[in-house]
């Protein structure tokens, strides 16, 4: 059976503002102490009225320039009119069709293939959040009880196209997408916390005899992480083979269908369908006023965004040399790690020097002290001076590790590392390439010298340079460390002029 | 001295130069209200202590030479759709009969920060839905000056009460012209601010883009003291103007040279009550002895304007009630099968019929399929009502015409009419359709004793020219120093 | 003009909870008024703007700065039932 998985994403993510979006309440996540972080407006009293939170808008519009989407001028609030106990006002403050962005997209590309693709985006726009239903886990139909603490909290909806084309490619997309908002601090999009959530839209495309038939689109909701969504859309697609060898219903045939993830069982379970579509009677929000924006407005918040993650790999790989691989694992840990990896290479003007060493000696580091770069003791620039000493021939990789080793030592002893902590360290401990070159000399001419070189020193000076290697190795040694490239550039100058 | 028969101008001298205490004029009226406050149901609830409280507050802070606000020692009824904290605020539904807000309205802290007396909370029909007070579901006000009449609405309670003189200014709000109607009916001057003026933060919904609070007195000038009070900004309301409040109260004396008065023809129709036609010609009779330019004005699209307003607030009405649910706050039945029936079930008890036909109008009219017919369509033809008004502005200064084609009706009258009860409404409701500034002066008698008013509307935000011109007029007649025979 | 279902379809997207005779007298209620609102077919509308906002005001911002919540019991004061912490309803058959 020849078919394609077709699935769409619709995305909500929490902003990170510090108050609410339509009222002072802090915007925190408070799940144990319900109902202390509301008001008059987010509690819909009668009488209430909501007021935009300039900050949400702003994240908003930051955003959607990151996502490549196209920015309104003029934008405005509608209500969406549908009862349930988290709903106080009986309708959600949303966008209905002058959303704030539309038309957008983010690159995906795929670890199985290495293929790149562009999963298209229909909008983003701003709506409020509603409060938390808890049901009774008894079983024995008591009560439900509602926490309002989180209605008003500003919420991103961001809609894909059905570009989507395996549940690899959900993840790896949301992914992304999750790195792409903490970069630009929009978001911590933690989907167990509930500051990422996503539902997924699958259905086939079935290729039978040249015709291509949609099958009806399935909903699916109860996705708590990006393994799950995986899980989730792969379970769904094999369901669905099955449902249409088994039914052959087409899209229309039946109307569409919301299914609930069961993680633990791993399978999409039926819920039970609502009678109608709902009818959420959407019409502008009389209480609040259109935003107009003006592009200069918008060129200021261009202004201050960060380069976005698939840019830096990018720039790293073209301008650094850095191979793919390391450009990923570099910006997939974070802005700060990236930051933190752009200083050390702006210090020590060497992007590779600085990938090996993030990636391993540090990174080995963060791994066993169980810290985030953010917590590491050893600033960027320290460690650039570090690895500029090295790149610049002052020292050797060997010695730099020592250095390492050693201001990891004094930090943890409590004292602070500074760069001028690496000029000391390696004066103390003779780190330094030698780089007078009267003493090279002195030290070449003692080891040209040596009777027991004498049939080396003959070879090199007869055309073989590959001797030259232990006559080398033997002025390092004297030397504790030189140029090592100067050092047999000057042995064979001298055995064969 | 007659304290309940005094202006607000006479009381606050009065208060200022020691002739009477703040105590003893809040004593004053809630001796009154304790005479007459039954026959007349003004009220749903008096605040005997608090106010008494407030008034030797009021006393105190004047004695020990401490500044006062503006509208100091004056008892004020209060609609009871708009919060006030810790006092039971109703809006006259069995949905809210027992809400206390935790909160006080915008209005409500501006009254308390002039040092205004808050001596009740007001009777209203339903969530301020009517024409007459009569579809409040707790109580009947009557019309002071004929208690088988109704006293109008929504804001029926606050212009019966100052009618009555049972307090001496009163707090409405006026959607479709629920303070000019009632301020016509019971003989006093209400006025209806330019739609942003004056903050909604507060004031329980029915219609939100047309909704605005107002102020009741028994002259001009007082109506001017007190709008002068609750104007202003308020970073609460989106839809709040950040607009400096003119001091309408010191300019109100100052007449208008060269005012030129628009007599709106479509106001003058075929409902018109003989005696308020005559009243109202007699009225612009005065402007013109006064040296104004009157001419005729046609507002073309009035024909249309009980029907687009009935679109409009009652789609934004459905979506402002669909809150009542029993959940959070608000009545819940006792009686359900299940959640969806709970709703149901509670919202059926606690809104009365008026309430339910509003909302499954609302509904309706937003529904897939007929909101483009019916709501959409709505939103455009107000469009072209506003632009009646911005074409007939750059001609006149005001408009005039009666506030209402008739006198108060009996109370049941209209009752089971609905739709003849939206027409009534034919005068008052294009001002806010488009958003401008009205007010209701007294203007005269009907042969059987009712109360006429005069209403004058004007541009956006030119309630001080309304007011100068509403005082020139007053100064010539003595309409509004009458008052019903039992106060 | 609107039929008994059309009247139960409104009351049910209402929440309102209906006896046989209110549907019936608010249907010929609400029959009555939309004949009355038809008026408003007259008027050619096809090149006008609606118009949601009567004031000339947009961008009405508040800073981003929060504000002290209302205690807990102020929030649940007014609560059909509550548990003292949360607002309780009847349990909500999932997804119906």
């Amino acid at each position: 059976m020849e078919f394609t998985p077709i699935i769409g994403l619709e995305v909500h993510v929490q902003l990170l503002t510090k108050s609410k979006l339509f009222c002072g309440c802090p915007n925190l996540f408070n799940p144990d102490n319900p109902n202390v972080q509301t008001c008059p407006v987010c509690i819909g009293l009668p009488g209430s009225l909501p007021v935009m939170n300039q900050e949400a808008l702003r994240l908003s519009q930051k955003t959607a320039m990151a996502l490549n989407l196209n920015l309104a001028n003029f934008t405005k609030w509608d209500r969406k009119q549908y009862y349930y106990p988290d709903l106080p006002k009986a309708y959600q403050i949303s966008q209905f069709d002058l959303p704030f962005s539309y038309d957008g997209w983010v690159e995906v590309t795929l670890p199985s293939s290495g293929e790149t693709t562009k999963v298209r985006l229909i909008r983003a726009h701003l709506e409020e959040d509603a409060g938390k239903n808890m049901h009774d886990e008894s079983g024995r139909g008591g009560d439900s009880k509602v926490d309002l603490n989180r209605t008003g909290t500003p919420l991103l909806e961001i809609v894909s196209e059905p570009d989507i084309r395996s549940a690899e490619e959900a993840r790896v997309f949301l992914e992304e997408l999750r790195l792409l908002l903490r970069y630009i601090e929009v978001s911590d999009c933690n989907m167990q916390e509930g500051s990422m959530r996503c539902d997924a839209n699958v259905n086939l495309h079935v290729h039978e005899d040249g015709e291509k038939i949609p099958t009806p689109i399935v909903e699916v909701k109860n996705l708590n992480s990006f393994r799950g969504v995986e899980a989730a859309i792969e379970h769904e697609i094999k369901r669905q083979i099955k449902a249409w060898e088994t039914d052959r219903k087409r899209i229309g045939d039946v109307p569409k269908e919301t299914r609930g993830w069961d993680a633990d069982r791993g399978q999409t379970f039926g819920q039970r369908g609502k009678e109608d579509a709902a009818d959420y009677r959407y019409f502008p929000d009389p209480d609040l006023v259109p935003v107009t924006t003006t592009d200069e407005q918008f060129d200021a918040i261009r202004a201050t965004l960060c380069v976005f993650p698939a840019d830096r790999r990018n720039s790293y790989v073209s301008d650094l040399g850095l191979s793919d691989y390391d450009a990923s694992v570099i910006v997939d840990q974070g802005r700060e790690y990236a930051d933190y990896f752009d200083e050390v290479t702006s210090v020590c003007g060497d992007g590779k020097q600085a990938a090996n060493w993030l990636t391993q000696d540090v990174q080995r580091e963060l791994n066993d002290r169980k810290i985030e770069i953010a917590e590491f003791s050893i600033l960027a620039s320290v460690l650039g001076t570090v690895l500029q000493k090295i790149v610049k021939g002052e020292i050797t990789i060997k010695s730099g590790r020592a250095v390492f080793t050693e201001l990891l030592a004094q930090s943890d002893d409590g004292s602070d590392v500074t760069a001028n902590s690496v000029d000391t360290i390696i004066a103390d401990k003779g780190l330094g390439k030698v780089q007078d070159t009267g003493k090279i000399d002195i030290a070449i001419q003692a080891v040209i010298g040596n009777e027991r070189n004498a049939k080396a020193v003959e070879d090199v000076r007869g055309g073989k340079q590959q001797a030259v290697g232990p006559l080398i190795g033997q002025v390092m040694r004297e030397l504790k460390g030189a140029d090592a490239g100067y050092v047999r550039q000057m042995i064979i100058d001298k055995l064969t002029s | 001295m007659d304290i309940t028969g005094s202006t607000t101008g006479q009381l606050l001298d009065a208060m200022q130069n020691g002739t009477v205490s703040a105590v003893e004029v809040t004593q004053a009226y809630l001796n009154e209200i304790s005479a007459h406050g039954e026959t007349v149901g003004a009220f749903l609830s008096v605040d005997s202590e608090g106010s008494l409280t407030q008034a030797a507050e009021v006393d105190r802070k004047r004695s020990s030479g401490e500044s006062l606000g503006k509208l100091a020692g004056l008892p004020v009824a209060v609609k009871d759709n708009i919060c006030t904290k810790g006092l039971a605020t109703t809006c006259a539904s069995r949905m809210l009969e027992n809400f206390v807000p935790p909160y006080d309205a915008h209005v409500t802290t501006q009254l308390q920060n002039a040092d205004a007396i808050i001596i009740g909370k007001a009777n209203l029909d339903e969530f301020a839905m009517g024409s007459s007070t009569e579809n409040s579901a707790l109580q009947v006000t009557r019309n002071p000056w004929n208690i088988d009449h109704a006293p109008g609405g929504s804001s029926g309670g606050s212009a019966a009460a100052v009618g009555a003189r049972l307090a001496s200014m009163g707090i409405g709000s006026d959607t479709g012209g629920s303070i000019r109607q009632p301020a016509s009916f019971c003989g006093v001057v209400g006025m209806k601010p330019t739609y942003g003026r004056v903050s909604r933060y507060g004031l329980v919904a029915f219609a939100s883009s047309l909704d605005q609070i107002g102020p009741f007195a028994t002259d001009v000038t007082g109506t001017a003291r007190l709008l002068e009070s609750i104007a202003g900004y308020d970073v609460r309301d989106s839809t709040s103007v950040d607009r400096p409040v003119p001091g309408y109260s010191a300019t109100v004396e100052q007449p208008l040279e060269n005012l030129r008065v628009g007599v709106v023809s479509e106001f003058f129709g075929e409902g018109i009550d003989s005696d308020v036609d005559a009243s109202i010609r007699a009225a612009i009779d005065v402007y013109r002895s006064l040296g104004a330019e009157v001419s005729e004005v046609s507002l073309p699209h009035t024909r249309y304007a009980v029907a687009t307003y009935y679109l409009i607030a009652c789609s934004e009405a459905s979506s402002n009630l669909a809150r009542y649910d029993g959940v959070h706050y608000g009545r819940r039945a006792e009686q359900f099968e299940n959640m969806i029936d709970m709703y149901a079930a509670s919202r059926a008890e606690g809104f009365g019929a008026e309430v339910k036909r509003r909302i499954m109008l609302g509904v309706f009219a937003l529904s897939e399929g007929y909101s483009d017919q019916y709501y959409l369509k709505g939103l455009k033809v107000r469009r072209l009502i506003r632009n009646d008004f911005d074409a007939a502005f750059e001609n006149v200064d005001v408009l005039a015409g009666p506030t209402c084609p008739t006198p108060a009706f009996k109370i049941g009258e209209l009752v089971d009419d609905p739709l003849q009860m939206y027409l009534s409404d034919i005068c008052t409701i294009s001002a806010n359709l488009a958003g401008i500034p009205g007010v209701s002066v007294p203007a005269g008698f009907s042969s059987n004793g009712l109360p006429i008013g005069l209403q004058l509307l004007a541009g956006p935000f030119e309630e001080e020219k309304l007011l100068r011109a509403a005082r020139m007029f007053e100064r010539e007649t003595v309409w509004h120093t009458k008052r019903p025979s039992f106060s | 003009m609107l039929s008994p279902e059309d009247v139960q379809k409104v009351a049910t997207l209402a929440r309102l909870k209906l006896s046989e005779e209110e549907l019936e007298q608010i249907g010929h209620q609400l029959g009555e008024i939309l004949d009355y609102v038809a008026v408003l077919d007259e008027v050619d509308v096809s090149e006008v703007e609606p118009m949601a906002h009567v004031a000339d005001v947009f961008n009405a911002f508040r800073a981003d700065e929060t504000r002290v919540s209302l205690p807990r019991e102020e929030s649940l004061s007014n609560a059909p039932k509550t548990d003292g912490k949360y607002f309780l309803v009847p349990q909500i058959l999932e997804n119906a």
